[in-house]
């Protein structure tokens, strides 16, 4: 696998350079710029798989980059960082045309899983699959049949949408908020690990009559679904 | 500025004195009015009686002609009155009568003449005094002329008594208006003086002020009011701003003085990775812990200016009750706890619905926490406990309450229950910020609604009322929405 290429556009130098020097250290080729225009001219040649974005950039801000890109029909996923994490800034960095929104500060863990999520979106336009596989797990999106070795599993419906999303980042790390946001549409803090106990019974469907498990959790991180056999 | 000319520029004054000077000019007109009619009913009937006289003097003068005429007017003139006579020849020389002088060409108009005169008894004595008089002539056939008329002294009188009635009542009204003005502008300078006075000192500190309010209920009391219940209002504000600084200097130092000790201890124990690690993911705990707080810290803030207001729009209340309450479902459930939810459909409201979901996260997570009776040390299972979640509505509001069966709050706690940072002492043992339901409770102020905390009997229950439309008042004072229910 030919390594991805990230472009991070942040102005606090530590802060770029630790975030550069954890992306390399997980494989991944990355190239920085200190402000908004020197970002825009390297995110508009292309060829990056994400850009992270921090939202306020000396001499362009974070948004009106994305929008400047967006205009030129570049439709590099983008990643928005920031230290504002209320939910209407959130609203407003996706409507900027931003394809995910962390706020500031982050794990990294977190924002690893999510342009990891990002880098291997499948490209606009092309078709969705309308069945997920996954080893012998297989999910039928418009049926709304999952079956594990031809054997039927029953699912309430918000754990086929858990089961849905694990599969669509299937071998990819997803992090608790990511399936809060994503299954649940809800940007707060639950107080409480509410999402492990949802994985838990997910995964005692799935996963307890066979012998080896596909839905992992990864320590400091979240979850995985990964083929179990390989 | 002198208090003089303070006085004499208060808006009150000067609008006294336009006022009495407009009463002046309509009391002028309408003396005048009266005076000009008074003078047309006077002129009325001296006319009436100058041609009265005339014809009784024709009867004469056609019964005895032009000697006996002449007779009856020297009679005449020698009585006292204001009647006035003179008989002339054709050349105008006086035959008879109690006129002397004339102006010229007086004898020659016809109808009724205001002239001046003289009496022949002044003319003959030299004493030049121009009298006033309404006459009429008559040219009898012979070419001799006859003047009838009426001295107009009595006419110059009244004249004179309703100039002097003008005169007087204007000096009155003068006097009046200097009077009025004086005192209703001192009354108000005196009251407004007094606001300012007070809001000086409020600014110079003493938040306690208040506006003197005089009782009267006139605009001046209702000004005060106003100004009185934003004062309240910003003193609330204030006192919650000044707690929650000392609250967040308490409730913040305590993990960061744990943050620390973790760090520190990471370093000492530099010759043991396995001990450094742990502590320095116990660090990184910590600090997530800090961010929430602080993020929570935030929104509360946000939401308490109303700052989220552009987030709104309408959704299903009754959707978000009950897919949050799904999200806590299996955490219950693995605590034994049975969560019942309950929501009609179709709750729509206007409001934000990612902070209307995380409040009620919060309640459910406190129902979930502490709504739980805890088992017993001899390690019985506690009794099955539930929960009851409900959304209902009446079209104006939608209510959602959030019931647990646990040892509830006591009525005199529940007020403080609320505010941030507070955790009961029966609940300092468990993990929380403290935040939740002031989160909950600055959420439904945001839109309008408010946070009651009620007896569950036993246990407690939570009621969150939203109005549908949720357009919180900008600008009147709202209630304190925290209520403790009885």
């Amino acid at each position: 696998m030919s390594s991805m290429r990230i472009l991070i556009i942040e102005d606090d130098r530590d802060a770029a350079a630790y975030l550069a020097k954890a992306l390399r250290e997980v494989g991944y080729a990355v190239d920085q710029a200190a402000d908004g225009v020197v970002g825009y001219d390297l995110a508009q040649e292309g060829g990056y798989d994400v850009v992270i974005v921090d939202r306020m950039l000396p001499k362009m801000d974070g948004l009106s980059l994305i929008g400047a890109l967006r205009a030129q029909k570049i439709d590099t996923p983008a990643l928005i960082l920031s230290a504002l994490g209320q939910v209407d800034d959130r609203v407003k960095g996706l409507r900027a045309g931003g394809d995910d929104y962390l706020a500031k500060p982050y794990a990294f863990s977190e924002l690893h899983a999510r342009v990891e999520a990002l880098a291997r979106r499948r490209p606009k336009g092309a078709p969705e699959e309308t069945v997920y596989r996954v080893g012998d797990l297989e999910l039928d999106r418009l049926s709304h049949k999952v079956t594990r070795a031809g054997e039927e599993i029953a699912l309430q419906p918000r754990e086929f949408r858990l089961l849905e999303y694990l599969m669509q980042n299937a071998g990819k790390v997803v992090t608790r908020t990511m399936l809060l946001e994503h299954v649940w549409d809800y940007h707060f803090d639950p107080q409480t690990n509410v999402i492990d106990v949802h994985v838990s019974r997910l995964r005692a469907k799935i996963d307890r009559d066979f012998e080896a498990p596909m839905l992992h959790t990864v320590r400091g991180a979240g979850y995985m679904l990964r083929d179990g056999a390989r | 500025m002198t208090a003089l000319a303070k006085l004499f520029r208060a808006t009150a004054f000067k609008l006294t004195l336009v006022i009495l000077g407009l009463s002046a000019v309509g009391a002028g007109l309408v003396l005048g009015a009266v005076a000009w009619q008074v003078v047309q009913l006077v002129d009325g009937e001296t006319r009436q009686t100058i041609e009265a006289e005339a014809k009784g003097l024709s009867e004469q003068y056609e019964a005895g002609g032009i000697r006996r005429l002449g007779n009856v007017i020297e009679a005449r003139s020698r009585r006292p009155g204001s009647s006035l006579y003179l008989l002339t020849n054709a050349a105008g020389e006086p035959l008879a009568g109690n006129v002397a002088q004339l102006p010229q060409g007086v004898l020659d108009q016809a109808g009724f003449v205001d002239t001046t005169y003289q009496t022949v008894d002044e003319y003959q004595s030299g004493y030049q005094n121009a009298r006033h008089a309404l006459a009429r002539i008559f040219v009898l056939p012979s070419g001799f002329r006859l003047l009838v008329g009426r001295d107009l002294a009595e006419r110059g009188r009244i004249g004179a008594v309703m100039v002097h009635a003008m005169a007087v009542s204007l000096i009155f009204f003068a006097a009046l208006a200097a009077l009025g003005a004086l005192f209703v502008a001192r009354r108000v300078l005196r009251r407004i003086d007094a606001m300012a006075g007070t809001a000086r000192a409020i600014m110079a500190g003493d938040l306690k002020r208040r506006l003197p309010v005089s009782g009267a209920d006139d605009e001046l009391d209702r000004l005060a009011r106003g100004l009185n219940e934003m004062l309240a209002r910003i003193g609330e504000l204030m006192a919650g701003m000044r707690e929650v600084s000392d609250n967040i200097a308490h409730d913040l130092r305590t993990p960061l003085t744990r943050l620390r000790n973790h760090a520190e201890e990471a370093l000492r124990q530099s010759d043991n990775p396995a001990a450094a690690r742990a502590e320095l993911e116990r660090t990184i705990e910590e600090s997530d812990d800090l961010i929430k707080i602080f993020d929570a810290l935030l929104m509360i803030a946000r939401a308490e200016a109303g700052a989220d207001r552009a987030g709104m729009c309408a959704f299903d209340v009754g959707e978000t009750v009950a897919s949050v309450a799904e999200l806590y479902e299996p955490l219950a459930e693995e605590q034994g706890v049975a969560l019942k939810v309950e929501a009609a459909p179709g709750l729509a409201i206007v409001g934000n619905r990612e902070l209307i979901g995380q409040a009620i996260a919060n309640l459910i997570d406190n129902a979930v926490k502490y709504g739980v009776v805890e088992a017993e040390a001899s390690g019985a299972l506690a009794p099955p406990t539930e929960i009851a979640v409900n959304a209902r509505g009446d079209g104006k509001t939608v209510t959602i309450e959030v019931a647990d069966r646990g040892p509830g709050i006591p009525a005199a706690d529940r007020a403080r229950a609320i505010e941030r940072f507070v955790r009961l002492e029966s609940a300092r043992s468990r993990p929380g910020s403290g935040l939740g339901l002031s989160l909950a409770a600055a959420v439904a102020r945001m839109h309008g609604g408010a946070v009651r905390l009620e007896d569950n009997a036993p246990g407690l229950k939570v009621a969150v009322t939203l109005p549908t439309g949720a357009a919180a008042p900008p600008t009147a004072p709202s209630p304190p929405p925290i209520e403790a229910g009885a």
